[in-house]
């Protein structure tokens, strides 16, 4: 038997499923005042990466390129691009519950957008032409979205830390959450990592765009136009110390949700659906 | 291995004796040898282990034969020179399972005078090497101190026994920790030198803090502090153009109004960008303004929020007491088995050690 036969569906509520098992077991450790394994969140995190990945190379392999289709792909793949920069610059900031953070943003994100039949009922599959500088833009673009939830899930840490700290609130949570100057480099580190890659995202977009105008819709020139703005100005005004720390965090926070309500223009390209295959699990 | 026919323990603790008494019964680490060697040579006494602390002494001894408990008990005695009435008002004494328990609760804490302090366990594996270059330690005793570290570990891994500071100066420092994750970069600025303030510098140095600065209204005082705790000393009147390059701020003078006003707080903060501002206000009247918490950054602690959280802290630990002794005595229970099955005399019952203290 072929595991690779499985519908990707499948694979991705696999993925889900790990994600939500590494965020349970953490909250369950949490709740029980024990010290969770953060090798054993990390292996399954890990786990839920390889599963979801599998998932998503089917649906690439399916549409011929970058699944980042419809919303449901755009949100899975985000997700994904989240996971992958918390493998790999997660046990560099060796900061305590960015895993269990992360593993509960993932889960229910991807629950959600499992959940939600209609994301994945639509597909276009003219999305990227034949240029496959488009697609490396798309996933650029991508994994600067995960860079900025990553960040999101740091600013809502310092947040809590900050809270803790001001109230004197040391119970539950608050107990564990790693130190305000650890929290505010990551933070810093994150947003500057996001901004970076969605920088080279929009240069090789715009280059599209100058070859061919009519293939960019203007609602997503204009999404992630205002998006590269808003953390571009969040940026200087902290570099400017216009932003207390707080309110730097807050702002991530915020950002990110004002994000994610942009995915939908961003999945789309300028051309209108070429087709309507519904979900490649059917 | 040979099984021992008892485990006996005998000694006395902070829970039985004054620190007048215990002073008398301490054993000094250059009598160790003597001690041993008097206490191996009793012939009812196999293996041996002395554990010497400010807060007890006790004997550990696997035994055989008769009037072993009351041979040990005086040579305890005539060694320190001890009234042996006396020592029968403050002594403890626990034999087989009851005493490895007790072993048990102590490495792991539970017995001592700050419950859940880690210190003993170092202290308990200092007298276990002690007693091995001594001879003294055989198959058994080595057995159930090694199971001791063991569920010593288990119980500061798993459980909440050793969680949180429990003294105003550790709580000081847990939450600097909280602030700035490591002390080694920070700078440490003490106004005042009492003691409490001093103690707090001292906590601090011991995580790592390293440039520490004293200043004081009266210059003398703080150049003794400074010099006491490896610290440099400045002269008040500089404050405000120092106080900018300071992470952490621990006050304690007897000055009737603040020496922190909110607008001196709000100017060192112009100086220090996005660098947070611990101040630990251990005075009373209070030397800091408390409107300074309230600034972006600023995290600030007087003497009563330090006091409340180590009182947090350890009623926690003291609702983590009955849990661990379940665990420890379930482990101490199969370590005791392993080592020492039940045995059943001729007569169909179980022999059993008498440890009442002879009169």
């Amino acid at each position: 038997m072929d595991f690779l036969d499985f519908p990707d569906r499948l694979w991705l509520w696999a993925a889900a499923l790990s994600y939500a098992v590494a965020f349970g077991l953490a909250v369950s450790s949490i709740v029980r005042r024990r010290q969770h394994s953060r090798t054993t969140l990390f292996v399954l995190v890990a786990v839920g990466f390889v599963l979801q990945t599998t998932g998503l190379y089917q649906r690439g392999m399916v549409m011929g390129g970058c699944p980042i289709g419809n919303k449901f792909e755009v949100v899975q793949f985000l997700v994904w691009s989240a996971i992958v920069l918390f493998l790999i610059v997660g046990p560099a900031f060796r900061l305590t519950l960015l895993g269990f953070f992360t593993s509960g943003l993932a889960s229910v994100l991807t629950l959600v957008s499992l959940a939600a039949s209609s994301w994945d009922s639509a597909h276009r599959s003219s999305l990227f032409s034949e240029n496959p500088w488009i697609e490396f833009h798309a996933a650029i673009g991508m994994l600067s979205y995960g860079a900025f939830g990553l960040l999101a899930i740091t600013s809502a840490m310092y947040v809590l830390q900050d809270y803790s700290l001001k109230r004197k609130r040391f119970t539950g949570i608050f107990r564990l959450l790693p130190s305000i100057v650890a929290l505010e480099q990551a933070k810093i580190r994150l947003l500057l990592l996001g901004l970076t890659l969605l920088s080279l995202s929009l240069g090789i977009g715009y280059f599209y765009f100058l070859q061919d105008q009519d293939a960019v819709n203007p609602m997503k020139f204009a999404s992630i136009g205002l998006t590269w703005t808003a953390y571009v100005m969040v940026l200087t005004l902290r570099q400017a110390r216009l932003l207390r720390s707080n309110l730097l965090a807050w702002t991530c926070i915020v950002l990110f949700g004002l994000v994610l309500l942009t995915l939908d223009p961003v999945s789309r390209s300028g051309q209108e659906p070429s087709a309507t295959t519904g979900t490649l699990s059917e | 291995m040979k099984v021992p026919e008892h485990l006996l323990l005998v000694g006395t603790s902070h829970r039985t004796a004054t620190v007048a008494q215990r002073e008398r019964l301490s054993l000094d680490v250059s009598r160790v040898a003597e001690f041993y060697s008097g206490l191996n040579a009793l012939p009812q006494v196999d293996e041996s282990f002395v554990l010497s602390t400010c807060n007890r002494l006790e004997v550990y001894a696997t035994i055989q034969g008769a009037n072993a408990v009351e041979a040990v008990t005086r040579f305890l005695c005539d060694f320190n020179q001890v009234d042996r009435e006396e020592f029968e008002q403050i002594q403890q004494r626990h034999s087989d399972l009851d005493a490895v328990h007790h072993l048990f609760d102590v490495a792991a804490g539970i017995d001592s005078q700050i419950v859940g302090e880690a210190e003993i366990l170092g202290q308990v594996k200092e007298a276990y090497i002690l007693a091995i270059d001594q001879g003294t330690v055989g198959s058994t005793l080595n057995r159930l101190i090694q199971k001791s570290f063991q569920a010593a570990k288990w119980i500061r891994t798993h459980t909440a026994l050793g969680e949180g500071q429990i003294s105003t100066a550790t709580v000081a420092v847990d939450l600097a920790l909280k602030i700035f994750g490591r002390l080694d970069r920070t700078r440490v600025l003490v106004i005042g030198a009492g003691e409490i303030g001093e103690k707090t510098v001292r906590a601090l140095r011991s995580r790592g803090a390293r440039e520490v600065t004293v200043t004081s209204r009266t210059e003398a005082t703080a150049e003794a502090l400074a010099a006491s705790v490896g610290a440099d000393s400045e002269p008040i009147e500089v404050l405000d153009r120092t106080l900018g390059t300071f992470d952490i701020v621990v006050s304690s003078t007897s000055s009737p109004v603040p020496i922190l006003t909110l607008a001196r707080v709000e100017a060192a903060l112009k100086r220090r960008g996005r660098h947070p501002l611990f101040l630990i206000d251990l005075a009373v009247p209070r030397d800091i303004e408390p409107g300074a918490g309230d600034l972006d950054n600023v995290y600030l602690y007087n003497i009563d929020d330090l006091s409340g959280i180590a009182a947090e802290n350890l009623a926690q630990r003291n609702t983590e007491v009955a849990r661990c002794r379940v665990i420890l005595e379930e482990r101490a229970r199969r370590a005791w088995s392993a080592i020492h099955p039940p045995r059943i005399s001729e007569s169909g019952t179980r022999t059993e050690l008498s440890v009442r203290p002879s009169s």
